[in-house]
């Protein structure tokens, strides 16, 4: 069965489990805030749609990333971290440029999991890529395996952490999907800054929820992955590339 | 013999404790745990709850390191670490280092939000 075919049936399964017995009632609560004692559930794979049309020449969700996790830049392109970064394209025959914010893809089937020797890059049950940095050695085998080039090692001490994204020298870290934000039951700070200061561009939301805006938005509109080819069926879904 | 015993007692003991840790626990008459326990048990505790966060995304409050540096920070530095830090006076004493604060802040929350 093919991944995407899965998708489909797993998004089946998710509407009907979704589906209301009478009105209020649920035999599943899908789209819920979890409660602090509650693990993260399979039920639930969390992504975002970003739709580039709406993208223009800012940078507000790479400057609110970098506030809300604490990562800064030290003036060395070569070395300093980044999370997420704006990829212009140009159409070389027409000319017609775009810009597109490019992250971790949050991908099903993550390349950088596969490769890592640790087991200090997993997947969360609710489709979250992550770095465990307590197993992570620094070997950067999951940075070469990344079609994206979506994660960064640290090569220089660290100060000033924010409480809730710890951060030292000697390991590899990639966008959390604003983890500590998604667990209270907030939204990135990429979309959150993209629906305030941007173009409106982003959106974040259950896939599998049949009732969320994302989920219908990509049943009813064309969308695309990057490299869809490779199959690795990304949470992060763009429109108009 | 015992006179002397007594005397080399009493004078181990004073050595013992002349350069023990001293630190302020700051807040709270309670700890998540017994006294006891959390002296045997902290980073066991620790490590547990740390797993459970980073993999499952259980973020009781209980036992996560922030709330323990919310409550344990210096009222003077706000910090854990520091000469007369909660964490740092014990882990001198005892010559064990604490990898934690390489990563993650030793600052308690509302202080360090304030910081630049």
């Amino acid at each position: 069965m093919n991944p995407d075919r899965r998708q489909l049936l797993r998004w089946g399964a998710a509407a009907a489990a979704g589906a209301a017995l009478a009105p209020g009632f649920r035999l599943i609560e899908l789209a819920q805030a979890r409660s602090p004692q509650e693990a993260a559930s399979r039920l639930q794979r969390w992504g975002l749609l970003i739709d580039i049309t709406k993208c223009g020449e800012c940078d507000a969700c790479v400057t609110a990333c970098g506030e809300e996790n604490g990562w800064t830049g030290h003036g060395r392109a070569e070395t300093d971290p980044q999370w997420i970064r704006t990829v212009h394209l140009r159409d070389r025959r027409t000319g017609y440029a775009q810009t597109l914010p490019l992250m971790c893809q949050h991908c099903e089937h993550p390349p950088c999991v596969d490769v890592c020797p640790t087991g200090a890059s997993f997947k969360r049950a609710d489709g979250i890529v992550l770095v465990d940095k307590h197993t992570c050695i620094g070997c950067r085998y999951c940075v070469m395996a990344c079609p994206y080039g979506a994660r960064s090692f640290v090569h220089e001490a660290v100060s000033g952490q924010k409480p809730d994204v710890p951060r030292g020298k000697g390991t590899v870290e990639s966008c959390t999907l604003c983890v500590h934000r998604v667990d209270r039951g907030e939204t990135p700070a990429c979309v959150e800054a993209c629906n305030r200061d941007g173009g409106g561009a982003m959106a974040f939301g259950d896939l599998n929820d049949a009732s969320s805006t994302i989920h219908r938005r990509l049943v009813n509109e064309p969308s695309s992955q990057i490299r869809a080819d490779l199959a690795l069926n990304t949470g992060v879904r763009y429109q108009g590339l | 013999m015992r006179a002397v015993a007594a005397i080399l007692a009493a004078v181990l003991t004073a050595a013992a404790h002349a350069d023990a840790p001293r630190f302020k626990i700051e807040r709270g008459e309670a700890c998540v745990l017994p006294t006891a326990e959390m002296r045997r048990d902290h980073m066991k505790v620790l490590l547990r709850q740390r797993d459970l966060t980073m993999h499952q995304g259980i973020r009781e409050p209980r036992f996560s390191l922030k709330n323990c540096v919310d409550c344990h920070a210096s009222r003077a530095t706000g910090s854990v670490l520091g000469k007369d830090g909660f964490c740092s006076s014990c882990h001198t004493y005892a010559a064990v280092s604490i990898d934690c604060f390489e990563c993650h802040s030793p600052q308690r929350r509302a202080q360090a939000a304030a910081k630049p």
